[in-house]
């Protein structure tokens, strides 16, 4: 690969080349590394000052003061919870198929290409899908269900990639003394296979279920921009979730909105720690054990 | 009589996801039919006046592809060196327990939801820029496309550095046992090496880039705008897609089926792209 003529250029200058690399590469991420910090210091400093227990329990308001994020909150939680009720049984399903049942053919590759080409489809594409789809064609409206259902089609990929690389993981040697002992297909998936995998699942669920949370474009498609004052109490409320609420004091002109919003995102944030927490703990105690 | 049962269940939820392809493709087809009835291909492709609007109402959609194109580019030319540097320097120079510090943590801030990031653009980039171009608007393409740039950086770092971990260590040792330097080494052995790998994170990079939807629609403002000038407000399809779907369309208006043509073009638009990676990461992908 080395080229004669170039090792032999003067030691000290291909010295001198050999520092230069190497701080631009320490400089590329120093730099890359403080505008991501930049960036949460920033909302921080925003949004401290906003930040207050009323926030959590007020609705949107007018006034800054009394603005809060209490509809917001709920719709987050009325959708994800949702999501999560309808993505993750179909999610271990998909994978479970891909893994222990599927057929090594042309339709299962084409399955396969099929989730990871959704994968990339933008969450907007997403959005018009349920707009369209969910709101319009099977009329359930501008509601939650339509965005939990509009949601599980967005994390289903996310949820079963990661369900196979947990399933993929576990030795074949597991199976095989389940079937040794005369244990039928289902029985091996579901005492062998399902239960070892689980953690991996789980934790690549929850993973996926706090993008969700984030995602504001299809949940804008869906919802719409609504100055909703009240809390669903069923599937077919309509409702508003954070991103959205941040969004929209964001755009607002009043200099003190722009506050609340970055209140706001410390508190999206703050729910997506939680979670992430929660899916390293859930993996941290499965490594634990495997020990 | 039960295992079959469960079989077919299980092969049922398996191809919820063909469902979810042809849904997309359906949807985004048939009601881009109903506005291609009205609105002619060739004026919606080759016309450069977007104002769906306003009166008279003109559908060129260019100013919308341009948008998308120029914000890439500015996001590509941040998170491109910046991606690739960092990812050198976690797989080539810093040390096994600081590679693994950093990783997670990039991995983490790779999650953060892009609203925050639009609000980064809004509230800080924008004016940090405006003090350095003083005639610059509020709502422009520069501060939209470095803040989208900032926001790849971690993914292409990530799947970059993947690549280059994933190199012999043989390589690197064959390279410095003919005298080469570590710079030679990582130039001509490490990176052509992994040069697939490299440009599939750049590629996933424009993909993820002509999708973003939240930090156009709050940075870069509203205007369709054919522009060379990144210092002038623009739109991307996101973007519009975004701005009608805040307002209540009202259902089977022609306003309500241009977020569908629109949305079938962006839909292609990052199709053959990420077709273009797929390609690439097989075509060229070693296996060690």
């Amino acid at each position: 690969m080395l080229k004669t003529n170039k090792t032999k250029k003067p030691s000290r200058l291909r010295k001198i080349n050999d520092n230069i690399l190497y701080i631009l590469c320490l400089i590329g991420i120093i730099i890359a590394f403080l505008s991501l910090f930049a960036l949460l210091a920033g909302a921080f400093r925003d949004g401290l000052p906003w930040l207050s227990f009323d926030l959590l329990t007020n609705f949107p308001s007018r006034f800054p003061e009394e603005a809060g994020l209490k509809a917001a909150l709920f719709g987050s939680l009325w959708v994800i919870g949702l999501t999560a009720l309808i993505s993750f049984p179909i999610g271990i399903a998909s994978a479970l198929y891909l893994e222990e049942y599927a057929p090594a053919n042309w339709f299962t590759s084409f399955i396969q290409l099929n989730i990871a080409n959704l994968a990339g489809v933008p969450s907007i594409v997403y959005g018009i899908l349920g707009l369209a789809l969910f709101v319009r064609a099977v009329s359930l409206g501008r509601s939650v269900l339509s965005g939990a259902l509009t949601m599980t089609l967005l994390i289903l990929p996310v949820i079963i990639i990661a369900s196979r690389e947990a399933i993929r993981s576990i030795p074949k040697a597991h199976r095989e003394g389940a079937y040794a002992l005369g244990a039928s297909q289902w029985q091996v998936t579901q005492k062998v296979v399902l239960s070892e995998a689980i953690p991996g699942i789980l934790t690549g669920t929850i993973l996926a279920l706090s993008r969700a949370i984030g995602e504001t474009a299809p949940m804008i498609a869906i919802a719409a921009l609504v100055y909703v004052r009240f809390i669903p109490t069923s599937p077919l409320d309509r409702f508003t979730v954070l991103p959205i609420q941040i969004y929209n004091w964001m755009g607002l002109p009043q200099s003190e909105f722009r506050g609340l919003a970055a209140a706001g995102i410390m508190v999206l944030l703050a729910v997506l720690l939680a979670m992430n927490s929660i899916a390293i703990y859930i993996r941290n105690r499965y490594q634990k054990r495997a020990k | 009589m039960k295992e079959w049962i469960i079989e077919k269940a299980l092969f049922i939820s398996a191809i919820i996801s063909i469902f979810t392809t042809i849904a997309i493709l359906t949807v985004l087809l048939l009601e881009a039919i109903g506005f291609f009835s009205e609105i002619s291909i060739w004026e919606f492709f080759t016309g450069t006046v977007w104002t769906p609007l306003f009166e008279p109402p003109r559908y060129g959609i260019l100013p919308l592809v341009w948008g998308t194109i120029l914000v890439t580019l500015i996001a590509l030319i941040v998170a491109i060196p910046f991606g690739l540097g960092s990812a050198i320097y976690l797989s080539e120079y810093a040390p096994e327990k600081l590679r693994k510090t950093v990783k997670p943590i990039l991995e983490i801030l790779a999650g953060i939801p892009t609203v925050v990031y639009g609000y980064f653009a809004l509230t800080i980039i924008t004016p940090l820029l405006q003090n350095i171009f003083p005639d610059m608007i509020i709502f422009n393409a520069l501060s939209a496309g470095l803040v989208m740039g900032i926001m790849i950086i971690p993914m292409v770092s990530s799947l970059s550095e993947d690549a280059m971990i994933a190199v012999p260590q043989s390589f690197r040792r064959g390279a410095y046992a003919l005298g080469a330097r570590k710079f030679e080494v990582i130039l001509k052995v490490v990176i052509p090496s992994a040069l697939s790998g490299i440009i599939a994170s750049f590629i996933l990079a424009i993909s993820r880039a002509i999708g973003e939807t939240m930090i156009v629609s709050i940075a870069a403002g509203s205007t369709p705008n054919l522009t060379l000038n990144p210092l002038e407000s623009i739109q991307t399809m996101t973007g519009y897609i975004t701005q009608i779907s805040l307002g209540d369309a009202s259902y089977g208006s022609l306003e309500y089926t241009t977020i569908f043509s629109v949305g079938l073009t962006l839909f292609l638009m990052v199709l053959v792209v990420n077709l273009i990676g797929h390609y690439i990461s097989k075509r060229y992908w070693k296996r060690y």
